[in-house]
């Protein structure tokens, strides 16, 4: 397939990728489909805004307007934005003043280690993928099988011993140390990921910039790297949302202090025996989603443009 | 490519030079194994730290002199993980031939004991064959849907249109929410009194609807869940292969007349059955340790017990830490078995192809 339109392609004047053009009728579809999928969320978003008193309604409200008539008027709850102020400030015991809740804390510092974490995870993965696919090891196989074994036993399994060894080194209830656990814990699918996506491009075009004298290095850094940008952005987002969303680790490795959101969410709703309250919940999680929402909002022209978008394929 | 780059002789077995790697695991191991002896527990910790760091760095240099860039690029993640989770893994393996409780000081040497027990005791045993059972239903149903779905999300996708991009955030949202968040959520949607599902079936059945009430009805449930969830990580790789597949091989097949269904397997397929086969592999490997959802929905009743959930009582609540150890090394030796015949089936399609 290395022929001189792939070549011209490569240098951008053609469009190699499969994408075809459809008009407004498939948006109609996709839409419909999408916004189906996406009702429970909704749902969510819209419990966060509701009157506290208003969350196990029978019937559930279902709206916060009406849209001109269209939907009864049982099912139609006025909003509020009193929920989001309890995230940060709430009345705790009964009968007292409202406290702070510690939670401004717990999303810079958890919005800051999952960053870093994964941005770890990326790189390091990133070389050891490059690694895998170019200079083949001895037994290269096995390594990347024992990798994925790492991903492989139930997380409470090796959540023991890495307690131990944390209260060992004095790592226990730090940020470092879930930062490192955590780096790990995205290692094996982005090592995975990228490899796949370096073994896709064809090594012609490296292998001709070999020849002009291109070092090993520069071979790496001018050439692959840019052809899997696609690749890096989805990887990025996926480490992302799995770290986001790890709970376990994050429970019995964290102290009062060091939380991560999805253990103070849990402990904030569960806490007080009065059962869930969902629109705290709701709330919690409405913000939650926000960081990582953006974050994909703005990776995602990466995410669209075709992974193998103008290279030359294998 | 790097044939003859190699060319810089090894050094001697006792030659002081800082890519002498032999030399430094000797060094190394000496001086770990006299600090396990001499010094107390949490300084020698320290020491084996430093004599590791010092081995990895000589590889480095002899990996570097030498051009094995193989080696320079994979050592970081490799020293990561080793650190971070097989260290924690081997820990474990090693646990599971003791007898010990997280809760208590004694820890005593007992074989394969532990073993025997999860596979053969009477009472522990058929759980745990239950359990398995459960986990391979999960497994099958739960991969199955999220591919199904995934794949048809994608397809929806592949194409150029208006509004494609804010349409796509909407779909991939389920995945960005915490389990725990959506998890009770859920439990909200299929509450008998309260729940929208259940409200809107007694609209228009009239008898109030209650799906958790029996084993079908709480797998449903279950697999609903995880699915929902799950789909848009299979939807953005299968988009990934489905984009790259260049548009001349259509066009030409459109000259050839050749049918949309041969299409789809000859040019299609081909491009998107790496990603596929990825996405395969990893949503097998976490349907395996279903626990979260089982828990929260319905707290492990209508006998829907998985295995990670089983581990979970035993080594959590139970505090039978070498026990739960045992019973999941016998979990990984079944997914180690499984993912290997899935690469076994890809890399002869590879071959093949």
């Amino acid at each position: 397939m290395a022929n001189s339109t792939s070549i011209l392609e490569w240098l951008g004047f053609r469009k190699a990728s499969g994408v075809t053009e459809a008009g407004w009728g498939h948006t109609l579809l996709v839409g419909i489909v999408s916004f189906i999928y996406f009702l429970p969320v909704l749902f969510i978003i819209f419990t966060a805004i509701k009157p506290q008193d208003l969350a196990l309604s029978v019937p559930p409200t279902i709206s916060p307007t009406s849209l001109f008539g269209l939907i009864p008027d049982q099912y139609v709850f006025t909003p509020t934005l009193e929920n989001f102020g309890s995230v940060f400030s709430r009345v705790m015991t009964p009968g007292g003043s409202p406290e702070a809740t510690g939670f401004d804390r717990f999303f810079f510092f958890f919005i800051f280690i999952s960053s870093v974490s994964v941005l770890l995870a990326l790189v390091i993965g990133t070389f050891a993928a490059y690694g895998f696919s170019r200079y083949p090891l001895k037994g290269n196989d096995t390594y990347l099988f024992i990798i994925l074994t790492t991903r492989m036993l139930p997380a409470i399994v090796i959540v023991i011993p890495v307690i131990l060894m944390f209260r060992v080194t004095g790592l226990s209830g730090s940020y470092l140390g879930i930062t490192l656990l955590y780096t790990a814990f995205n290692l094996a699918f982005t090592i995975w990921m990228m490899k796949s996506f370096f073994d896709e491009l064809s090594t012609d075009v490296e292998d001709a910039a070999r020849i002009d004298g291109s070092s090993e290095a520069k071979v790496f850094l001018k050439i692959c790297l840019p052809q899997v940008v696609a690749g890096l952005a989805a990887t990025f987002v996926f480490g992302l949302i799995l770290t986001w969303n790890e709970f376990l680790f994050a429970l019995l490795l964290s102290n009062a202090d060091t939380r991560t959101v999805p253990v103070a969410m849990n402990q904030a709703v569960s806490s007080g025996g009065r059962g869930t309250d969902w629109t705290l919940l709701a709330s919690i999680e409405t913000l939650f989603l926000i960081p990582v929402f953006l974050v994909t909002f703005f990776l995602q022209n990466h995410l669209l443009r075709g992974v193998t978008f103008g290279t030359v394929k294998r | 490519m790097n044939t003859a780059v190699r060319d810089l002789p090894a050094p001697a077995m006792f030659e002081f030079d800082a890519s002498n790697w032999k030399l430094a695991i000797l060094a190394g191991l000496a001086i770990s194994i006299l600090a396990a002896l001499a010094l107390p527990a949490s300084l020698s910790f320290w020491v084996i730290g430093a004599m590791a760091a010092m081995i990895a760095a000589v590889f480095a240099i002899n990996a570097y002199r030498r051009k094995y860039y193989g080696g320079l690029l994979v050592a970081p993640a490799i020293a990561v993980l080793f650190v971070m989770n097989i260290f924690p893994l081997l820990w474990s393996l090693g646990l599971s031939f003791f007898a010990y409780q997280s809760n208590q000081q004694t820890i005593r040497f007992i074989g394969l004991n532990n073993y025997i027990k999860v596979l053969t005791n009477d009472i522990a045993a058929p759980a745990n064959w239950d359990a398995l059972i459960n986990t391979g239903m999960f497994v099958v149903s739960t991969v199955a849907a999220q591919m199904i779905a995934g794949f048809l999300l994608a397809m929806l996708f592949a194409k150029q249109f208006p509004l494609r991009k804010y349409l796509l955030i909407l779909v991939l949202t389920p995945m960005m929410l915490s389990v725990v968040a959506s998890g009770v959520f859920f439990t909200y949607y299929y509450d008998p009194t309260f729940g929208i599902l259940s409200y809107a079936i007694g609209e228009v059945t009239g008898e109030q609807f209650i799906l958790m009430d029996n084993k079908l009805g709480a797998v449903t449930g279950i697999v609903f869940a995880d699915a929902w969830m799950w789909s848009p990580f299979v939807m953005l790789l299968v988009l990934a292969g489905l984009v790259s597949v260049p548009k001349y091989l259509y066009e030409a097949a459109a000259i050839d007349r050749v049918s949309k269904w041969r299409q789809f397997w000859t040019i299609t397929f081909p491009y998107i059955r790496g990603l596929l086969m990825l996405a395969l592999l990893f949503r097998t490997i976490e349907a395996f340790k279903l626990y979260d959802l089982v828990y929260i929905l319905i707290r492990g009743g209508q006998d829907t017990k998985t295995i990670a959930y089983l581990i979970a009582e035993i080594a959590n609540e139970q505090n039978k830490t070498s026990e739960g150890a045992a019973l999941s090394y016998v979990i990984l030796f079944m997914v180690i078995v499984l993912t290997n015949l899935y690469l076994y089936l890809a890399n002869r399609r590879n071959q093949g192809a």
